[in-house]
């Protein structure tokens, strides 16, 4: 039961980390983005490479791949996006798609269709026992640096003038441009690092998620609930819709295994419905 | 000074719009003439009559009403494994009682999932959409003792149509079965499109608030469109697994309905020969790239999408519009007495 509980979260952290990017640019420039997924995806395959076959330590290859998919990102939202924002949600949706059949087909590819793994440290696995409760060490890791990427990013929302620009961008667009807030460059950065750090998650989750090329279509939807439930207005919102959904994810999986994903998508459907903002959004309605 | 239109003139405005034009006539024509044309295509040609009459159906509620939907697949699935299983044990041997059975029963779906999408931005309707797709393909998995689960549904054997036609090796029947299906569903499509409860669909995707002004009920407007849309979509639904005797778990597939949109762009939103158009197109496309490259087709219709999406579909509709006119054009001047006529054409628009 704590076992479930303890995995639950692991995946729930590791779910937030890949949406968050997600969650702030859809809330700042009403995008919608179906593509993320496959920047987490980049951002696995990257450390596969990295460490498999170049033998770069694991520990450095995950910010060496939090980096390439950032600049990734940033590089095809400067080119790309960019044309996109002002358009209708239908052409959003259509491009974004198309990104991710392309992203697909060119991982198959480039890497072929099997599933990939990332080789981990010894140090990393095996399991430790703590009042009786079995913890893949593994698991523990992604709590540890996903918690601190969590409390890093709060604080850089909360105290950082960047943060503070961030925020004020995504409450009203265009009084932020009266004020002189340059919002197409807070924008440009915050999703370079928004696909990083799904690069980064992907990187982590490879393990536990899998890692193929039809990623990024398997999760989009997962992402997709944690930005809708969680709301954009805030980071808390999509952290705890993540972290929820992540126990209910294995919770559903483990109690009713053939089940567990209907489980999750009626309970979205039901949040959707009843909150349409949001389980945790503010009550302001933009 | 205006005068107000009465409502003599609003009914003969209504008639100048529904008139059939020599273009399309000449499109239905060309339709019917491809069973005897190309005798060696069937395969392709019937895929492509599904599909259109798939994209049909998601126009109905994309163009007209200003929905956009990821989860048609969620009728055209549900009316599948519907077709599928009747067939299979026998409860509905003869296709066309099945067929509009099926309808029927997406229709019902539809109704009850209608009220879902009514609430809610683009974002929460996408989602809705999408997760009810998801949702049924995972019942479909889970009661795999019933639907086959992973495998598909084997054993489904399809009497002959209408006591005569079997579904012979080569397609022919199964196409023009097909094709008939698509015109009939083509011809209701029209009939409401051009009503003036087609006409206040487009007053609601214009502005909701106004049509809500103006006394139009939004709310009930967009459940019966919604219906009917899933009514067109199950008969695609149920007309391939009846043609192929098989279904599977990916009709609940995202790619199915994603595909769909590209259909859709491809042809045109908004006037209902698009998806026909794009289906034929979309096809041929497919065909096409997977002859070139068998494994990564995929690759080149996702960027088909990003450079539609970046060249932009006013732009696009405006080189069609080009076309149309060049092409009505052509047809007035073979047919001198209908030249009075092309304007019908554009009313589409």
């Amino acid at each position: 039961m704590l076992t479930i509980l303890f995995d639950g979260v692991a995946y729930g952290m590791l779910l937030f980390v890949l949406a968050c990017g997600l969650s702030v640019t859809l809330g700042l420039m009403n995008f919608i983005n179906l593509a993320h997924g496959s920047f987490a995806m980049a951002g696995g395959y990257c450390t596969v490479v990295l460490v498999n076959q170049l033998g770069i330590p694991f520990a450095l290859g995950l910010p060496i791949a939090f980096l390439i998919t950032a600049l990734l990102g940033g590089f095809l939202e400067r080119t790309l996006y960019v044309h996109v924002y002002a358009r209708s949600h239908l052409d959003q949706v259509l491009f974004t798609i198309g990104l991710v059949f392309m992203s697909v087909a060119s991982v198959d590819y480039v890497m072929g269709s099997s599933q990939q793994f990332v080789q981990i440290p010894d140090a990393l696995q095996g399991q430790l026992n703590v009042f009786g409760i079995g913890m893949g060490k593994y698991r523990l890791f992604i709590i540890a640096i996903c918690g601190l990427l969590t409390v890093v990013l709060q604080l850089i929302l909360a105290k950082t003038r960047f943060g503070s620009r961030l925020r004020a961008a995504v409450d009203d667009q265009r009084v932020a441009r009266g004020l002189g807030i340059n919002v197409g460059a807070v924008f440009g950065i915050t999703f370079a690092v928004g696909s990083g750090l799904a690069g980064l998650g992907g990187a982590l989750g490879a393990e536990i998620l899998g890692l193929d090329p039809t990623f990024p279509l398997k999760y989009m939807i997962y992402f997709l609930i944690v930005v809708t439930v969680g709301g954009t207005s805030s980071i808390t919102g999509p952290f705890l819709a993540s972290i929820l959904l992540g126990i209910g994810d294995v919770a559903g999986k483990y109690y009713v295994p053939k089940l567990g994903a209907f489980v999750i998508y009626a309970i979205m459907i039901a949040v959707l419905i009843l909150r349409p903002q949001g389980l945790f959004a503010r009550s302001t309605a933009r | 000074m205006t005068t107000t239109p009465t409502a003599g003139d609003v009914s003969a405005f209504l008639k100048r719009r529904a008139r059939w034009s020599p273009l399309e006539a000449a499109f239905w024509v060309f339709a019917f003439a491809t069973i005897w044309l190309f005798p060696d295509k069937y395969l392709i040609l019937k895929d492509s009559a599904i599909l259109a009459l798939f994209a049909l159906s998601l126009d109905l509620i994309l163009g007209y009403a200003g929905i956009i939907s990821l989860g048609q697949a969620a009728f055209f699935g549900f009316a599948g494994y519907f077709a599928g299983l009747v067939a299979k044990y026998g409860v509905i041997n003869e296709p066309v009682i099945a067929l509009i059975c099926a309808g029927f029963a997406a229709a019902a779906l539809g109704f009850v999932t209608s009220f879902l999408v009514l609430r809610g931005s683009d974002l929460t309707r996408l989602m809705v959409t999408l997760g009810v797709s998801l949702m049924l393909g995972e019942l479909a998995n889970r009661y795999s003792n019933i639907t086959g689960g992973a495998d598909g549904l084997q054993g489904v054997e399809i009497a002959p149509v209408l006591g005569r036609f079997n579904f012979d090796l080569y397609g022919h029947n199964a196409y023009v079965y097909c094709l008939i299906v698509l015109f009939v569903c083509f011809l209701i499509a029209r009939r409401i499109v051009y009503s003036p409860f087609g006409l206040s669909l487009r007053a609601v995707k214009g502005n909701v608030l106004r049509a809500s002004a103006i006394g139009i009920p939004v709310k009930w407007r967009l459940v019966s469109i919604y219906t009917v849309s899933a009514f067109f979509a199950g008969i695609a639904g149920a007309l391939l697994t009846q043609t192929t005797a098989f279904c599977s778990l990916d009709v609940f597939s995202l790619e199915r309905s994603a595909d769909l949109l590209l259909v859709l762009i491809i042809g045109g939103t908004g006037y209902l020969y698009g998806g026909l158009i794009g289906a034929v197109i979309y096809k041929l496309l497919q065909d096409w790239i997977a002859n070139l490259t068998p494994q990564y087709w995929q690759f080149w219709i996702g960027m088909v999408l990003v450079v539609i999406v970046l060249i932009g579909r006013e732009r696009m509709a405006g080189w069609i519009a080009a076309a149309r006119a060049f092409l009505t054009g052509v047809v007035g001047r073979l047919l001198p007495n209908s030249a009075a006529l092309t304007g019908a054409t554009r009313d589409g628009q």
